[in-house]
């Protein structure tokens, strides 16, 4: 597989960003002063810009409640994201979504989702609106294992199917849905699920930048070739709780240290690029350095940025009323 | 300007706005006439409604989507398109079915404009039909407006007759925010005088039809025609009473409830949806708050029981408020006397 040297400069940074984004915010939220909940995606990183890759800003994502990696993978700003989690008037959302629902529809990004399976019926609708104003986007719907149980997910699967819609179901399988694992809640497989309504299934190792980089490629030219829909399942792993705070009890000891040493996905692409002389050390270095400070002035910006003014509180609600 | 009947203001709003605006599209179960059917027959059926009848076939399979019957999907998906480009009209047939699909109207169109900052626009209309008096029993005969009207992030409408319909359509499919329009099943085949062209009827700007000294009766979708029936025959007795048609609940035309009221000093409200946390307790509440001083007698509110809607006509006929208890409710207040002081 031939992957130009940008792309794989941009996926880097990429994932590079979402981690560091990841584990500071992690550090952050245990000093109390970020509101509501947070769910990291620390460990899914390749999943989010491995899709994303061959998504422009014509194309429209819909995420999740663990949305920051596919905000950053679809390229919303960092500091106005990190602005929006501490609740902040220059957030991407002036503070009024959180993190939960950090959006930017000027980069076809739909939001990201605090309902488990709200975002497949409307990346059909998304879907549609590419087919219809025949811009050649597609819309892709990132969903957990959990999510995958969903009526709505289901319904959306059938819809998509029925319609011919250019989208893509991005299943990310990271073994939990909340506490309650994947094996138990979900019967069957994804493979058959997506068999059963006729979408081509692709999967792939989702700790492996390459391999989603490569399914993800298939599935949504098949798409925007206007196909119909595809089904991407990926294998991947959380490193941290359902929300900052859970204490992952029903994780067996062991299991998280395991995953960080030997499943993961920043590591894994270092290795790739350079065995083979794509990438060397010292670009990826200087990656990283710049994503330090990056995400050090988003967070020092976001801790200094004004808080809302009362009347936002009323601004917003209607666009006439 | 001719005799058109409710059903067809509607047909003929939607019709108007497709040729005006190629993002309008609709969906939902059967609007295209029912595909893939043995007969072959394109566009056979216009919903069960009968409402978008002939719009397949002018305006063809881009512009018309049949849907499998999956609520929670194409609500959802109508939400989507709405928020990247399109202008959908989503039928979701009788409003009951909202419990399907709930989550996609209230947590999600609702919410993106406030949620994203107000950087999101979703101008979403969904129709459906409502009410009770057609035997249709306990899920499918609901008025659940107050419902919506309860989601900040919605605006509802609930046309009175065919003039109504047609002008408040239009106008909710030129609006840019998510709006639910809530059509009586009993009233499609009522004919009105309405306009050949394409006219709005702007939301939250109430209709006084009828004018009266005595008593403000606000009253709500097909509760007005019972409304303007009860004040006509409550005239010949020296009873004058004006009739509040909203419009809409959301937004809600407070001020022209207040003046009313500020006027007649008295207030009786029909709501034919279930009795508690309604939309005659809401307009009570207003009045009871910004009015005190100018009422001259408790508040009425004619509404039907805390009971699902019944089957038999029996049953039902008594669950509806009617215009002889909209009567019955105005001779009351006209007839209270303050005690005296002791």
């Amino acid at each position: 597989m031939q992957i130009a040297r940008d792309i794989l400069l941009r996926s880097y940074r990429s994932m590079r960003t979402i981690r560091d984004f990841e584990e500071r915010l992690h550090v952050e939220f245990a000093t109390g002063e970020i509101p509501g909940f947070v769910h990291l995606y620390c460990g899914e990183e390749a999943s989010g810009v491995g899709v994303c890759a061959h998504l422009s800003d014509v194309d429209t994502i819909a995420s999740t409640h663990r949305g920051h990696g596919h905000c950053i993978a679809k390229g919303v700003a960092v500091d106005g994201m990190m602005a929006e989690i501490y609740g902040r008037r220059t957030g991407v959302c002036r503070g009024k979504g959180g993190s939960m629902h950090i959006a930017d529809l000027s980069l076809g990004m739909l939001g990201a989702n605090g309902i488990v399976g709200g975002g497949p019926p409307l990346i059909c609708g998304a879907a549609l609106s590419h087919k219809l104003l025949k811009d050649n986007g597609v819309a892709v719907a990132f969903y957990g294992d959990g999510a995958s149980n969903e009526g709505t997910t289901l319904e959306s699967l059938n819809l998509a199917m029925v319609w011919k819609l250019p989208a893509v179901f991005v299943c990310e399988d990271n073994g939990y849905g909340e506490a309650t694992a994947s094996s138990y809640a979900v019967a069957g497989t994804q493979k058959a699920r997506a068999a059963g309504f006729g979408m081509p299934y692709f999967e792939c190792d989702g700790n492996d930048f390459f391999a989603v980089y490569e399914a993800a490629g298939e599935a949504i030219a098949h798409a925007r070739a206007g196909n119909g829909p595809a089904m991407l399942h990926v294998h991947l792993s959380r490193w941290y709780g359902h929300f900052e705070g859970d204490a992952m009890s029903y994780r067996a000891n062991g299991e998280v240290a395991e995953l960080r040493n030997d499943h993961d996905c920043l590591k894994n692409f270092r290795k790739s690029v350079t065995e083979i002389s794509l990438l060397d050390e010292s670009s990826l270095d200087g990656i990283d350095a710049s994503v330090r400070d990056e995400i050090e002035a988003a967070v020092v910006a976001a801790k200094a940025a004004p808080l809302p003014e009362p009347e936002d509180l009323l601004a917003d609600v209607y666009v006439s009323y | 300007m001719s005799k058109k009947s409710f059903r067809q203001a509607i047909n003929e709003a939607l019709r108007q706005e497709m040729q005006r605006d190629p993002r309008v599209i609709l969906m939902g179960e059967d609007v295209a006439g029912g595909q893939g059917g043995s007969s072959g027959v394109k566009d056979a059926w216009g919903g069960v409604l009968g409402v978008t009848k002939g719009l397949f076939t002018e305006f063809g399979p881009d512009r018309v989507f049949d849907t499998p019957i999956t609520e929670a999907s194409y609500i959802g998906a109508a939400a989507g398109a709405a928020a990247t480009g399109l202008r959908p009209v989503a039928e979701l047939m009788f409003v009951d079915f909202i419990g399907s699909c709930l989550d996609q109207v209230m947590n999600q169109a609702a919410k993106f404009r406030y949620m994203f900052g107000g950087k999101a626009t979703t101008p979403l209309v969904i129709r459906a039909m409502y009410g009770a008096g057609f035997n249709a029993a306990a899920q499918h005969s609901q008025a659940l407006y107050p419902l919506f009207t309860h989601i900040p992030g919605l605006k509802v409408v609930i046309p009175s007759n065919p003039y109504e319909a047609k002008g408040l359509l239009i106008e909710a499919i030129r609006d840019n925010d998510p709006v639910i329009f809530l059509e009586n099943k009993v009233m499609y085949d009522d004919e009105d005088e309405v306009p050949d062209e394409a006219y709005t009827i702007p939301f939250g700007e109430a209709n006084l039809t009828r004018e009266g000294d005595d008593v403000t009766i606000v009253a709500f979708g097909r509760m007005v025609n019972f409304a303007n029936e009860a004040a006509d025959r409550l005239e010949k007795d020296g009873i004058s009473c004006t009739v509040i048609d909203p419009r809409t609940t959301s937004p809600l035309d407070t001020g022209t409830i207040l003046d009313c009221v500020a006027e007649t000093g008295r207030l009786v409200v029909v709501d034919e949806s279930s009795p508690r946390c309604n939309l005659a307790c809401d307009v009570a509440a207003l009045v009871a708050e910004e009015a005190f001083d100018a009422l001259k007698a408790p508040i009425r509110r004619v509404m039907p029981p805390h009971t699902p809607v019944p089957f038999a006509t029996v049953l039902e006929k008594l669950y509806m408020p009617d215009s002889a208890r909209i009567e019955a409710a105005v001779r009351s207040v006209m007839g209270y006397k303050a005690k005296q002081d002791a």
